[in-house]
């Protein structure tokens, strides 16, 4: 059977080192681009708005629900369709 | 004993406490307060910019302004609310438009809709859920018009489900063949929500 360079992968367990550089971070100081309107700033000058079911951070400029994590028992879900990037570490 | 001792355990009927307690599902307390929770700034869709729109899988979508919208048939209807945080309040009345009233005659192979809110907000429900006299766009609050903070100038009511269902600031129901997660249903939260069942989060 033949196979293209474009069907070669490994699974998710080998980007581990990477990942791991990568999710151990303080988060506040993380630059996230917003994917409503692309402005750019720390996730720390977000709008926090805390709600009893999660905590919805939103873009100041135009309001789009950016970063969206609730805890569900023992877990967090965390939702970042509304950030179109992070730039993680960097010495922000 | 005084003469006037009465026995709890001989009176003919339940004591009211224990009729309350029946109506609370379980994991809820009663409240008396209506906490305020939002996700996001309040909007404040002026009234004459307000329209209202059931689109998605029909033949031709129908729009209501604020005025044709008021000029629908109304009710005023009596339920008890819960909120997946806990509470839970009883016997709160509120005033608005049966969905039946607004999905009558319609034609339409969809078996779920999408609210859809000012500000971003979505949440799913069958069909089902929302014909029969199960649900409401209100307007009313306890003989009011309903608060900008409580979702006015208009609201969805869901009772039987979790309060998230009952969409503040609704705009519209889009129906559509495939069900699919709205804002809290993506993050978490159950597709459902029977506060019966405490189908509080996925997997419930
Ligand atoms: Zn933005």
């Amino acid at each position: 059977m033949e196979t293209t360079d474009a069907d070669r992968h490994l699974d998710g367990n080998a980007a581990g080192g990477m990942l791991a550089e990568v999710f151990r971070f303080e988060a506040t100081t993380v630059i996230v681009t917003c994917a409503g309107c692309g402005a750019a700033g720390p996730m720390a000058e977000l709008l926090l708005y805390g709600h009893g079911m999660g905590q919805i951070l939103r873009c100041a400029g135009c309001d789009t629900a950016v970063v969206r994590v609730a805890r569900v028992r023992d877990r967090h879900w965390l939702d970042l369709r509304g950030a179109r990037s992070l730039q993680i570490g960097g010495g922000q | 004993m005084g003469q006037g001792f009465v026995s709890r355990g001989f009176r003919g009927r339940r004591r009211p406490d224990a009729e309350v307690a029946d109506r609370i599902p379980p994991g809820q307390y009663l409240t008396r307060d209506f906490p305020v929770l939002s996700a996001g700034p309040t909007p404040r869709t002026a009234l004459d910019r307000w329209d209202f729109v059931v689109r998605g899988d029909v033949e031709a979508p129908r729009r209501w302004t604020w005025d044709e919208f008021r000029a629908l048939p109304s009710e005023t209807v009596t339920k008890d609310i819960h909120c997946v945080t806990k509470w839970s309040k009883i016997d709160t009345v509120w005033e608005g438009v049966s969905v039946d009233t607004l999905l009558d005659g319609l034609e339409t192979s969809a078996d779920y809709l999408i609210a859809h809110c000012d500000g971003g907000y979505t949440t799913n429900l069958p069909l089902e859920d929302v014909t029969g006299g199960k649900a409401w766009v209100v307007f009313g609050y306890d003989g009011d018009a309903l608060e900008p903070e409580h979702g006015g100038p208009a609201r969805l009511l869901v009772p039987h489900l979790y309060f998230w269902k009952s969409a503040k600031w609704v705009r519209g129901l889009e129906l559509v063949g495939e069900d699919s997660p709205g804002f809290w249903e993506s993050l978490g939260y159950n597709n459902y929500g029977d506060p019966w069942l405490e189908q509080r989060y996925a997997g419930d």
